[in-house]
């Protein structure tokens, strides 16, 4: 089985450029991940910049798709698609254990 | 080349290229017009010469001067930073901000704080970019420096198929963008951002040669454009970045044939009786304390007193010091300074390199204006600078000034030894006229002679005069000639006073002659009158016998009368009957 370091609930925003490839596939990555190893212990926002423009400077978005980790702290931020699952479990602190396998 | 060709090459190239003029003193005049307009410009430089700075002048006066609004994103400093550095400045950036004329955007990105996950792009950035452009109508764009973005991300591949895209999107939104990198080991920037910008590349230095650091600019390219292509220094200072266009292509200027007395009436006369030229160049050379600063004062005073505006660089002595010193010549500066038509600058010559200096000196004469300028002594420049250097330094400034119809007049310090004998040489060349104090030293002292080494288009004495200070300022007079050779000094005097010895004691011999003259005649005359008196006598007894004799004779005759008349007594009665 799988378990999160902590039993708080992930707090994740995810930001996109419509529907380009990058995004499509960082949705999907992202969707498989959280349903997979932590079901019903996050909430995920997605978020089209192209949409809220205003919102790249605010939140010093440069690189796109980013995904952020809000809570629980400390904030971490993932750029890319998100297909390397491991560095996305390892950095929002999902802990794989023996038994899962 | 002459301007015409300039002008027409300029014209030209307008007509294909525009400009945005950046509003940086002296930058525009190097780029004949600013940068290129609607397109990126690539500025690099090692850390810490003044790229950022270079940039935000370019938006704040862009903003301020030619109502162009630019968006400034900042890969390095914090906005506050920012706004404390352009303070410095004098321009108050929150202002700014807040009307909506400049955005400021800090990229922070922190490479411990991201993790990559996969394929990505700067889609981010666009955006964050265009939503600030539109946002106040930019027209103008500063990225400094993009390529901090290497530290916070690491697949290289991506970021440079990223910067090319970015790159041809700023010139899409026809923004005038400058684009800051850091100097690399072999390439001008360490990430190779020259490859993608090919419309025009300044290059800032900074450079150290003996303890004194220079900041220097040059345009490496411009597409399209003719640039000066030279280094040119340029200043950072309360009033933003200077650079300093200092070589003038041509040799076109204006001449003046009117004349600007040098101070000293004799030195006039020497000089054709009216003096220098307007807008010439004058040097003064000679050893040490031999009256150039004193030179220079009379020179500025009389010239004050006329109404002329006068600025005086010293390298030697402090505004106080020379104003001191020069009222025991009886010249009275801090009166001209109180009137404002005089000002002093003085300034150790190890303050700042060479051409910092020549920037310095360039930004006070463009806010004063004056007509005549003194650098005293320029020899002290050679302290932070090869002669050939500072050569190099006062050709340029000679050519600024004589376009400018300017006066000036340097001082030089000349050593008995070989380098400054050529400075001598080698500035004397560039110069108008040249006046060279020589100590004589005679009979056991030293005075000063002057002599007019030359003086372009004037027709000048060749003879030798010594130079005289006193209380009462300055004077030259006549060297005695003698059989000796040159006299001066109290040699001179000497020589004058055994003249006037030996006039008195001829004088003396012809008198006395005169006085023997005189008593001769005396002597003489008093004879002629004796004779005179001698003669008197002698014809009054002459005329005294003549009376007797007279007399004698008429009374004989009167006697005879008588007698006849008795002899006669009745012819007599009968006839009173």
């Amino acid at each position: 089985m799988t378990s999160l370091e902590t039993t708080d609930t992930l707090i994740l925003t995810l930001f996109i450029t419509g529907a380009s490839a990058n995004s499509v596939r960082a949705v999907n990555n992202i969707r498989t991940i959280c349903n997979t190893y932590i079901p019903n212990q996050y909430t995920l926002e997605i978020i089209d910049v192209y949409l809220r423009p205003e919102l790249a400077q605010q939140e010093q978005i440069i690189a796109l798709p980013t995904l952020i980790k809000r809570s629980p702290a400390p904030e971490r931020r993932f750029v890319g698609d998100l297909s390397d699952t491991k560095k996305v479990l390892n950095g929002l602190g999902i802990v794989i254990t023996n038994d899962g396998y | 080349m002459s301007s015409s060709t300039n002008q027409h090459h300029h014209q030209a190239s307008a007509a294909i290229l525009q400009k945005s003029p950046t509003g940086i003193s002296g930058l525009d005049e190097i780029t004949r017009g600013g940068l290129p307009l609607g397109r990126p410009t690539l500025l690099c430089g090692s850390a810490g010469c003044g790229k950022t700075l270079m940039s935000i002048e370019f938006i704040v006066r862009g903003a301020l001067e030619f109502n162009e609004p630019g968006v400034f994103m900042a890969f390095e400093e914090k906005a506050d930073e920012l706004a404390t550095n352009v303070a410095s400045l004098g321009f108050d950036l929150n202002t700014l901000v807040a009307d909506k004329k400049i955005r400021i955007d800090h990229v922070h990105i922190e490479r411990s704080e991201i993790e990559e996950t996969g394929e990505y792009d700067l889609d981010g950035l666009f955006i964050r970019l265009g939503y600030a452009i539109d946002s106040i109508g930019a027209k103008r764009v500063v990225l400094d420096t993009i390529e901090n973005l290497f530290s916070g991300l690491t697949n290289q591949n991506i970021l440079r198929a990223e910067l090319r895209r970015l790159f041809g999107w700023l010139k899409e939104k026809g923004v005038t963008a400058i684009i800051t990198g850091e100097r690399g080991e072999n390439s001008l920037t360490r990430q190779g951002l020259e490859e993608y910008v090919s419309d025009c590349v300044i290059l800032l230095d900074h450079r150290i040669s003996n303890q004194i650091s220079t900041r220097l600019l040059r345009i490496v390219k411009y597409r399209g454009s003719m640039h000066g292509t030279n280094e040119y220094p340029f200043l950072i200072d309360e009033d933003g970045i200077s650079v300093l266009p200092i070589t003038s292509l041509a040799l076109d200027m204006e001449v003046s044939t009117k004349r600007i007395t040098s101070g000293i009436e004799s030195l006039d006369k020497m000089l054709g009786g009216d003096g220098f030229y307007e807008g010439s160049s004058i040097l003064v050379s000679g050893t040490a304390g031999t009256g150039k600063t004193s030179l220079a004062a009379s020179f500025v005073d009389a010239n004050c007193r006329n109404g002329k505006r006068c600025l005086y660089f010293g390298f030697e002595e402090s505004p106080s010091q020379i104003q001191r010193n020069m009222r025991s010549i009886g010249l009275d500066l801090s009166a001209h300074v109180e009137s404002g038509l005089l000002e002093f600058h003085s300034s150790r010559p190890t303050l700042f390199g060479l051409e910092m200096h020549l920037v310095a000196i360039h930004k006070r004469i463009k806010k004063f204006q004056p007509d005549i300028v003194v650098l005293d002594p320029i020899t002290n420049l050679i302290t932070v600078g090869s002669v050939s250097e500072v050569k190099a330094m006062l050709i340029r400034l000679v050519d600024f000034l004589q376009n400018e119809g300017i006066t000036v007049l340097f001082t030089a310090l000349a050593l008995n030894n070989t380098i400054n004998e050529q400075t001598d040489e080698g500035i004397s060349s560039l110069v108008d006229s040249w006046l060279l104090i020589r100590d004589i030293e005679f009979n056991g002292e030293r005075n000063r002679g002057m002599y007019v080494m030359k003086s372009r288009g004037i027709g000048h004495s060749n003879q030798v005069r010594e130079f005289i200070i006193t209380a009462a300022g300055l004077d030259l007079v006549d060297v005695y000639l003698g059989p000796e050779g040159v006299l001066t000094g109290s040699a001179r005097e000497a020589h004058i006073v055994k003249e006037e010895t030996g006039l008195a004691l001829q004088g003396y011999a012809v008198s006395r002659k005169d006085r023997e003259i005189l008593r001769k005649r005396r002597m003489l005359e008093s004879q002629i009158a004796n004779l005179r008196t001698e003669f008197e006598s002698v014809e009054e007894e002459l005329n005294k016998v003549y009376m007797e004799e007279e007399l004698k004779k008429n009374i004989q005759e009167k006697n005879r009368n008588d007698l006849a008349k008795k002899r006669l007594g009745d012819d007599n009665k009968k006839s009173e009957d």
